[in-house]
């Protein structure tokens, strides 16, 4: 019972840290990174709790497709970034 | 600038003070309350499913169930309606993609039957071990996502996404109704026998419900991923 307190406790501290750095970083493939390490440590937490229903689904979701997501997104801006620019400043339709 | 950097930090305050009462009030519950009583006593003899969560989820919130996944179903028709007027020409690329990296490549080849099978697994097993058919649901789709992110190229058939899809969700509204002729109620799962407990083939209807919930999901993220996918770049 008091192992499983504290590692619920580093657990919970390691959580709030990847929060901490998703929030101050300056590069957004660490913050998306951080964002999904939070999903994935919550997750092991819920296991903790005894969840493991909602530990799958926020390990699946919050930490698997909501991280890819991001890096697809993140693709996309960069390949638009690398068009040429003129024909990237007309505007949108 | 100094009343910028307060205000969040005052806010910040006023929601941990709350949340720090909330977790000094809290006294963990003696015994299970009514309801919590009637389903970890009740559940293996009414449903004959091991993982009393999903036997809720199915059956006796069966209902909210269906609500959840026709707010999902909504959700990627009306993703799929709006980014329809800016999509791609047929043929072409969303944009000019830039190849993804020969590791990106050849660990998605690797990987995505892994992740797809494992997705299956979880849905299918849904009334046996933790998870089901949101979670497998999630799982199938991100291996499709790693597809599209190792080639921006790759098509999927909209048509055979859209058909899984409804064909699902209609086969898990006549189950419902099925219930009703046959068992007690809408998404009873007593229309099939119950079989022994902790057996694949067991808990009556849940897994074939599951599996149904399980390809909806997953064909719904994955139609969201899509039209997302295809979408022209601005220009």
């Amino acid at each position: 019972m008091t192992f499983l307190t504290l590692m619920a406790a580093v657990l919970a501290l390691a959580t709030l840290g990847a929060a901490l750095i998703a929030l101050l970083t300056r590069s957004t493939v660490v913050a998306v990174l951080a964002a999904g390490l939070v999903s994935l440590f919550a997750s092991v937490l819920f296991l903790i709790l005894a969840a493991p229903d909602v530990a799958m689904t926020e390990a699946a979701i919050g930490s698997g497709l909501t991280t890819f997501l991001f890096f697809f997104v993140l693709g996309r801006l960069r390949r638009e970034g690398a068009k040429p620019q003129g024909t990237k400043m007309e505007g949108s339709k | 600038m100094t009343t910028r950097t307060a205000i969040p930090l005052v806010l910040l305050a006023l929601l941990g003070t709350a949340f720090f009462t909330l977790f000094a009030g809290y006294v963990p519950d003696a015994e299970l309350n009514r309801t919590a009583a009637y389903y970890a006593n009740q559940t293996v003899a009414e449903t004959g499913a091991q993982n009393v969560v999903t036997a809720i989820i199915v059956t006796y919130r069966g209902l909210d169930t269906l609500g959840e996944v026709t707010v999902l179903f909504l959700t990627a028709a009306i993703v799929g309606l709006v980014l329809a007027h800016s999509k791609a020409p047929k043929g072409r690329s969303g944009s000019g993609f830039l190849p993804s990296g020969e590791l990106l490549t050849t660990g998605t080849r690797m990987l995505v039957p892994v992740i797809l099978l494992f997705g299956a697994y979880v849905f299918v097993n849904g009334h046996l071990t933790p998870g089901g058919g949101f979670q497998g649901g999630a799982i199938v789709a991100s291996g499709l996502l790693l597809m599209l992110l190792a080639d921006p190229a790759e098509r999927f058939s909209h048509g055979l996404i859209s058909r899984i899809e409804s064909s699902a969700g209609l086969t898990y509204v006549i189950l419902g109704l099925l219930g009703m002729i046959l068992a007690g109620g809408f998404l009873d799962n007593r229309i099939l026998p119950l079989g022994t407990f902790g057996s694949i083939l067991s808990a009556g209807a849940i897994p074939l419900i599951y599996i149904l919930i399980g390809l909806k999901v997953g064909a719904e993220f994955s139609s969201i991923l899509t039209s997302l996918e295809e979408t022209e770049d601005a220009e």
